[in-house]
């Protein structure tokens, strides 16, 4: 009669069984596809050291031939020879887009999810639907009318129009990902609340949105890393060389110099830097058991 | 402090589905009240309407003199310690204490000033800096306790709080829970399932009941402990209180001069005269089948009582369960077991079901560890016969008990 929605805190490092052929299939796995993962990564990391000549010559494997050298990364950084608006300022667009990108989905997000789970109101379950449907939406569709609408509204060529752009790519699955979370922390919680006199917005401020932060964390990332990457809403939406960040900085160089590969590799390792940063300052948010203490699992 | 009083409470859940009907009773200013039932009864639904988590559909909730019907739980002033305990699990054993304080906007040096005193009262005073993961089940109870406590709420809901530790820790949090009652004389409503609880710690019990549509109502009896247990006004809750529970007999009443006995199987015991008198009208009952209750605390070893043929059976110790101070001597007697509608709902609760009883009725005598009880020998037990009960098959209720509104006012 006492219902009571618990999730029992996940404990880490139970007991394994299964035989010595079962313990080493999931390491196996894991270890198989990182490697295939980052073969790739690591030869354009080599290739970024390589002078073009070196490049053109030898395959990454062949590490040792053909010297190292860090022209590369200089020519990207400071080479006049590039076509404005240079990779500095390629690089700030970059931060100007991915910040506030980043931020607005998630916030907006943050207090949809709250109330598809714990508020009650008409047709709850119905909008949640709706808003799941637009997951699989393919995003190369709204392209054109969402275009046609931000030139009426003065938005195309705009940091506010691209914010906007990926805030709304990224609402459906933030709100998703959220609410999903959200609703697993204990119903015994949110009504202790209540009785201690909290309202909606404490009960959100104090208790859901510090309980969500690993959610919030990885969300973070998600976004910041897709927007960060982001080449086709850049293209579509921004549309003045200005303002293009840096994923359009490097397709040029792409574009001006062919087969430049050595430049290219230095280019995306430079683009890396940041979100490898966001990702390391976010990842001690992902705490197993945030949750745990809080009711008898 | 506030005395909490529902009148003819009703809760219909969306489904349509009847939780809880025709709830009628005062919690008095200070008292501690238990409600108590098995799974299933509406007592958690009734403690939930209390707090403002459950909508009213009917009838009417006051707590001290406001009508609190629409009112939020924020706005009841009321604390409630949750089975699971529901600790904030971010917040450090001081914050979550403080957090229903500092929301209402209480100044600083009063918050510190309470949860000082409740974390001294509770002697938690070491953990206030700790998050609740870094505390045992039993430090987890106490701090859910001291965040009712520092509110100094007109009243405490308790929703099972001591289920989820072990028996021991459970022994030692009730009596600490009597030593707050004593202490706070805050009026207090407590649910639990464990009778012994409710016994222990209630001012008054109420015990409750799943509604059926030909009883559409919870309440079965409110009294003192001692009330219920002595004088249960039916078959449900004299087999419901008590531990082990009350031994029901069919049994058949017989008129012999002044005297009245009682025959059951192969067993004639002469009734005394209190049993009669407690049952009014008992004795136009003679010669029809009845269900008899009596506790297996009724009872003693013949060798310990003294010698009483009209009040003695002779048992078979099949089974004995020696406590150290006491022995439970269990019996078969050779007679259908009583199955009354009350007592299915009892031996679901239990997990049982009628089939399960087969077609004997087990009969449970308590009597000293003095004595030496044999398994499969043969033993003479005295029953007190002024503490027999008997019941009227079809209703389930005592022969000459008040009427159920009546139990319940």
């Amino acid at each position: 009669m006492t219902t009571v929605a618990t999730s029992p805190p996940v404990t880490a490092g139970g007991p394994r069984k299964g035989g010595r052929v079962k313990r080493w299939v999931v390491p196996g796995v894991l270890i198989a596809v990182t490697i295939t993962w980052l073969v790739p990564t690591l030869g354009l990391f080599i290739t970024s050291f390589k002078s073009r000549a070196a490049s053109s010559q030898y395959g990454w494997w062949q590490v040792w031939q053909g010297g190292w050298t860090l022209d590369n990364y200089n020519e990207v950084l400071f080479s006049p020879s590039l076509p404005p608006p240079g990779f500095a300022d390629n690089f700030i667009n970059t931060i100007i887009i991915t910040i506030p990108a980043t931020i607005l989905p998630i916030a907006i997000a943050a207090v949809a999810a709250y109330a598809f789970a714990w508020l009650d109101f008409p047709f709850r379950n119905w909008i949640f639907l709706g808003v799941i449907a637009l997951l699989v939406v393919p995003l190369q569709v709204t392209w054109v009318p969402v275009l046609k609408i931000f030139n009426t509204l003065n938005l195309t060529g705009t940091f506010p129009g691209i914010w906007l752009a990926h805030t709304g790519y990224g609402l459906a699955f933030a709100i998703f990902l959220l609410r999903n979370f959200m609703a697993d922390i204990p119903n015994d919680l949110i009504e202790s609340a209540r009785i201690d006199g909290a309202g909606n917005v404490k009960i959100f401020t104090r208790i859901v949105l510090p309980l969500s932060l690993p959610a919030i964390a990885a969300l973070a990332i998600f976004q910041f890393v897709w927007v960060w990457n982001d080449l086709m809403n850049a293209l579509i939406f921004l549309q003045t060389p200005d303002k293009f960040p840096l994923t359009v900085g490097i397709r040029n160089l792409l574009g001006q110099y062919g087969n430049e590969w050595n430049l290219l590799s230095a280019g995306a390792f430079l683009s890396m830097i940041v979100p490898l940063i966001v990702f390391f300052a976010l990842q001690r948010y992902f705490v197993r058991g945030l949750t745990s203490g809080a009711v008898k699992g | 402090m506030a005395e909490i009083r529902m009148d003819d409470l009703t809760k219909i859940y969306d489904d349509g589905t009847l939780a809880v009907g025709e709830f009628t009773l005062t919690i008095e200013d200070g008292e501690f009240l238990v409600l108590v039932g098995p799974s299933g009864c509406g007592k958690s639904t009734v403690l939930r309407m209390i707090a403002g988590l459950e909508d009213i559909t009917r009838g009417e909730m006051h707590i001290g003199d406001n009508l609190v019907n629409d009112v939020t739980p924020k706005d009841r002033d009321i604390a409630m310690v949750f089975q699971n305990y529901a600790l904030y699990p971010h917040m450090t054993v001081r914050d979550n204490m403080a957090f229903g304080l500092k929301l209402r906007k209480t100044p600083k040096d009063e918050i510190r000033r309470r949860v000082a005193e409740a974390a001294g009262i509770l002697e938690i005073t070491d953990l206030l800096d700790r998050k609740p993961k870094a505390l045992s089940g039993g430090q987890r109870q106490r701090v859910a306790m001291g965040r009712a406590i520092v509110r100094e709420p007109a009243a405490f809901l308790m929703d099972e709080p001591l289920s989820n530790l072990d028996a021991k820790l459970r022994v030692q949090m009730r009596a600490e829970l009597e030593r707050i009652h004593n202490r706070l004389e805050t009026t207090t409503v407590y649910v639990t399932h464990d009778q012994v609880e409710a016994m222990t710690l209630g001012d008054r019990v109420a015990v409750l009941r799943a509604v059926s549509p030909a009883r559409p109502y919870n309440l079965q009896q409110v009294g003192p402990p001692h009330e219920l247990f002595n004088d249960p006004q039916n078959l449900f809750v004299a087999g419901f209180i008590g531990s082990p529970a009350m031994n029901m007999i069919y049994a058949r009443l017989e008129a012999e001069g002044e005297d009245v006995w009682v025959v059951f199987g192969d067993y004639r015991l002469k009734v005394d005269p209190r049993t009669l008198e407690r049952h009014p009208g008992l004795e136009n009952r003679t010669n029809e089948e009845l269900v008899m209750g009596v506790r297996p605390t009724s009872m003693e070893a013949s060798v310990i009582a003294g010698p009483d043929p009209d009040r003695t059976m002779r048992i078979t110790a099949e089974v004995d369960e020696n406590l150290g101070a006491e022995v439970f001597v269990h019996h078969t007697l050779n007679l259908r077991p009583v199955i009354t509608p009350d007592v299915e709902e009892l031996l679901a609760d239990a997990g049982q079901t009628p089939e399960s009883l087969g077609d004997t009725t087990e009969f449970v005598a308590r009597i000293s560890s003095d004595v030496d009880v044999t398994k499969g020998e043969q033993l003479d037990v005295v029953i007190d016969t002024r503490k027999l009960f008997f019941f009227d098959p079809k209703s389930g209720s005592r022969i000459g008990a008040r009427s159920a509104t009546a139990a319940a006012g």
